[in-house]
């Protein structure tokens, strides 16, 4: 299976360099859709200093901002206004396709309203607990919720039906307990739940990998389990995932970008190119590494596919769940 | 002195030729960016970080120019909010009250001076209490739970309660008019959209600068139009007075007081300037009732307060940034990314890891407070000339800054359409006799409120007694309580 990707990664990549010549960008930016700060703006740096210090722009893309609704508010910009601009790169996470999965990113709107081009990186989930809580593996926790799962306090940094709630629900869901029972509460941001995690008001906090690094560190949280397919490398590899202890709780966060559904197939093929030429220089990595995401290569066709199947798969988690019929 | 030893080494990193280069430069674009209706600190931080980044500065000095960005806009705002009954950014708006009645008068350069004082004072006295209380204000602020807030954002509703001034049912429509607006977007606790008409724009809420923008400074330009058609307008009186010693004396304890709630309520994460300005300026009213209180008609005690708090806030949001990784505000939400695209990661590990970034931010705070001080009191002059500028020159400019504020927002033009929508719709609750606070506020404190006792009743199950429970929640209702019915009780007693 993974010779696979790689053979059609390479495929796909050679016939897009082929093809790159006829088109040239003129001044490309990348649109995060959300305020300064957060994710889409870190998934956009990323793009933009990673592209400089590949050498694939002379220099960093600029930058702009169109927040709203986790990405639909761009969304729908770009598909009513530009839709066939090649020179403007949206960044998108597995929290857009959720929404999309739920029909949330506007009337009439699907994944088939864009063209995915590329991918920044990946962050995983990450089951996270007060340092002196009672439970060291997830196997004790999970006990403890089945006990009595409505006295059980879980938050998160997103609404019901965001990727926090998910990941919450497919924890759940994994031990043998109705999502529906849980008890959810919902902050603003990660910042916010984490606070009240630490404050003891949630008992659990299903978060990311990206954003607990300083307070594991500090001794003030500890990881029950990563909710990756694999061990992770380097600093975090020693904390299991939750696979390895006998749940299958897997929540990747997909990071990447997408350009208009009408862009013609030259200027597609041509960024596709381009991120396979910027997956293969290790200062790209370095840029994707310094921001707490794990390295994960995807671009032109086979991205696309592979977005269609996550849709596909949110869509039917997103109606296990009761969040749409 | 532990505290001491690390305040110089702080020093030693803030007193660099380029960093106090920074501090200034900070403060001084931080006021102009504050005093253009619409872009406010957020806004300033966003646009000079990626510059901050690619200038290639040391992260300590990249810092120390945002943060300077940010408290300079703090003070910046209330320029616009006391000359144009505009406010310059969301902490701003309490200013207006009483800042622009004084201007009205003649008396701009005095409500100039004094709320540049008093915002020195907020944010001097806001960065002591940092300096010696920061860890221990970490721990309280995140015992504080969905319930103290929810008492919290009652407290703050019952101070606004006083603001109700002659006519009380005018008010609560205002505040209710807030809280429908409050109720806009996805909503959280169900993931349902709520009165969005289907449009995206809508899906996260309304906007709180839209809101703000459009009525304050679309409505205020239909005022100032509508006089220039009946003809008439009358130029605001510049006037010469200043300061005196005895004025500062008069609201130091005003001063005092609103230092002290609006560092709290900004070391909470998710409460920020414009509800610290709110509860400094009820709480003030509440203890001026019956002692000469001309309270927003220019009284020199209702300018101080909220200065003093929003100043004091920008401040207090710093410490759960700098000790837990938790930002305050928007703003250091912003500034918080700013740390991490310097591989820098905030938390309780900071100050002992890196004692350099830290506390050397910390002491350029107090440079830089120092510099705004020194920098605004000669400029007031000048700014006060601004009310010498013709109406029909004024106009036009007070409406190309808030169009380009806005767009600058969301790079979307539905917010202008937004923004008129509701500058013509506050034109016509103006004209009816109700004031705009209360609506700003019942939107700001609604949205808290709701999502607060939302947890809370999520964390108990839906049992209500969750919200009397712990300390510091008998402590907020009994303030509550005691807001409500002191002055009756005194009024009774005096009899």
């Amino acid at each position: 299976m993974k010779s696979n990707i790689a053979s059609l990664l390479l495929v796909g990549g050679l016939t897009a360099a082929l093809n790159a010549s006829a088109f040239e960008p003129n001044k490309p930016t990348c649109i995060a859709p959300a305020k300064p700060g957060g994710g889409f703006d870190l998934t956009c740096r990323i793009l933009s200093t990673g592209f400089a210090k590949a050498e694939i722009t002379k220099i960093p893309m600029a930058v702009t901002f169109m927040p709203g609704g986790i990405g639909a508010v761009a969304y729908n910009y770009i598909n009513s206004t530009t839709p066939d601009d090649p020179n403007k790169l949206v960044a998108f996470s597995s929290g857009s396709l959720l929404n999309i999965a739920q029909g949330k990113f506007g009337k009439g709107l699907d994944e088939n309203n864009a063209r995915w081009v590329g991918t920044a990186g990946v962050d995983y989930g990450a089951i996270l607990v007060k340092a002196d809580a009672p439970w060291n593996t997830l196997g004790e926790l999970v006990d403890d919720i089945k006990k009595d799962p409505s006295k059980f306090v879980l938050g998160a940094g997103g609404g019901v039906g965001s990727q926090d709630w998910m990941k919450a629900a497919i924890l759940m869901k994994s031990s043998g307990v109705d999502p529906k029972k849980m008890r959810y509460v919902a902050y603003e941001g990660g910042g916010e739940a984490l606070a009240a995690l630490l404050g003891g008001h949630i008992k659990v906090f299903p978060g990311d990998v990206g954003e607990m690094e300083g307070l594991v560190e500090s001794g003030k949280v500890k990881v029950l389990g990563i909710m990756s397919p694999e061990r992770l490398k380097g600093k975090f590899s020693k904390y299991p995932t939750a696979i390895e202890q006998g749940y299958d709780a897997e929540w990747t966060i997909l990071r990447g970008y997408y350009l208009g559904p009408k862009v013609s197939d030259e200027a597609y093929n041509y960024w596709a190119a381009q991120f396979q030429t910027a997956y293969k220089n290790p200062a790209f990595e370095q840029v994707v590494v310094d921001q707490n995401l794990v390295p994960f290569n995807m671009s032109g066709q086979v991205l696309d596919s592979y977005i269609k199947e996550r849709v596909a798969y949110m869509r039917g988690l997103a109606k296990e769940a009761g969040l749409i019929k | 002195m532990d505290v001491l030893h690390y305040l110089s080494i702080g020093f030693s990193v803030a007193l660099t030729p380029l960093n106090l280069g920074l501090v200034l430069a900070g403060c001084f674009i931080g006021t102009l960016i504050g005093s253009l209706p619409g872009i406010g600190p957020i806004n300033g931080v966003a646009i000079l970080l990626p510059l901050a980044y690619s200038v290639g500065l040391p992260p300590e000095s990249a810092l120390i120019l945002l943060a300077g960005v940010y408290y300079g806009a703090e003070y910046g705002g209330r320029i616009s909010s006391i000359l144009l009954n505009v406010p310059g950014d969301a902490g701003a708006i309490m200013t207006t009250l009483d800042g622009y009645p004084m201007a009205k008068r003649g008396e701009g350069g005095r409500a100039l001076a004094l709320s540049a004082v008093s915002s020195f004072f907020g944010s001097m006295g806001a960065l002591l209490l940092m300096v010696i209380f920061a860890p221990l204000l970490s721990k309280l602020a995140i015992q504080f739970g969905p319930s103290e807030y929810v008492w919290l954002m009652i407290f703050a509703f019952t101070c606004l309660a006083t603001m109700v001034g002659k006519r009380p049912i005018k008010t609560v429509v205002g505040v209710v008019i807030g809280l429908l607006f409050a109720t806009v977007g996805i909503d959280s606790g169900t993931g349902i959209l709520r009165f969005t008409m289907g449009i995206p724009n809508l899906f996260d809420g309304v906007d709180f600068l839209v809101v703000v923008i459009g009525m304050f400074a679309i409505s205020e330009v239909l005022i100032l139009l509508e006089s220039w058609a009946r003809n008439d307008l009358k130029l605001t009186p510049v006037g010469k007075s200043f300061i005196s010693f005895s004025d500062i004396m008069a609201v130091k304890w005003v001063i005092l007081r609103s230092t002290l709630s609006g560092f709290l309520i900004g070391v909470l994460p998710g409460t920020g300037a414009s509800i610290a300005s709110a509860v400094a300026y009820g709480t003030e009213k509440r203890f001026a009732e019956g002692k000469d209180d001309h309270f927003g008609d220019g009284d020199i005690r209702g300018l101080a307060a909220p200065e003093a708090a929003n100043n004091a806030s920008a401040a207090g949001s710093m410490v759960p940034m700098l000790t837990l990784g938790i930002p305050g505000s928007g703003t250091t939400a912003i500034l918080l990314g700013a740390l991490l695209m310097f591989n820098i990661t905030p938390g309780p590990l900071l100050f002992e890891q890196q004692p350099n970034i830290a506390w050397g931010l910390i002491a350029s705070m107090f440079i830089g407070n120092i510099a705004l001080l020194v920098m605004n009191l000669p400029l007031i002059g000048l700014f006060v000339r601004l009310l010498s500028i013709k109406q029909s020159y004024l106009v036009p400019i007070i409406v190309m800054l808030t169009f380009v504020g806005i767009y600058s927002i969301h790079g979307d033009t539905f917010d202008l359409f937004f923004m008129i929508v509701l500058g013509v719709f506050a034109f016509i609750l103006r004209k009816l006799g109700f004031s705009l606070a209360p609506v700003i506020l019942g939107l700001v404190l609604g949205e808290v409120l709701e999502e607060n006792l939302r947890r809370a009743l999520s964390i108990s199950g839906g049992d209500w007694s969750i919200l009397l429970n712990g300390t510091m929640t008998y402590v907020l209702a009994f303030a509550t309580v005691a807001a409500l019915t002191a002055p009756r009780i005194l009024k009774a007693l005096k009899k």
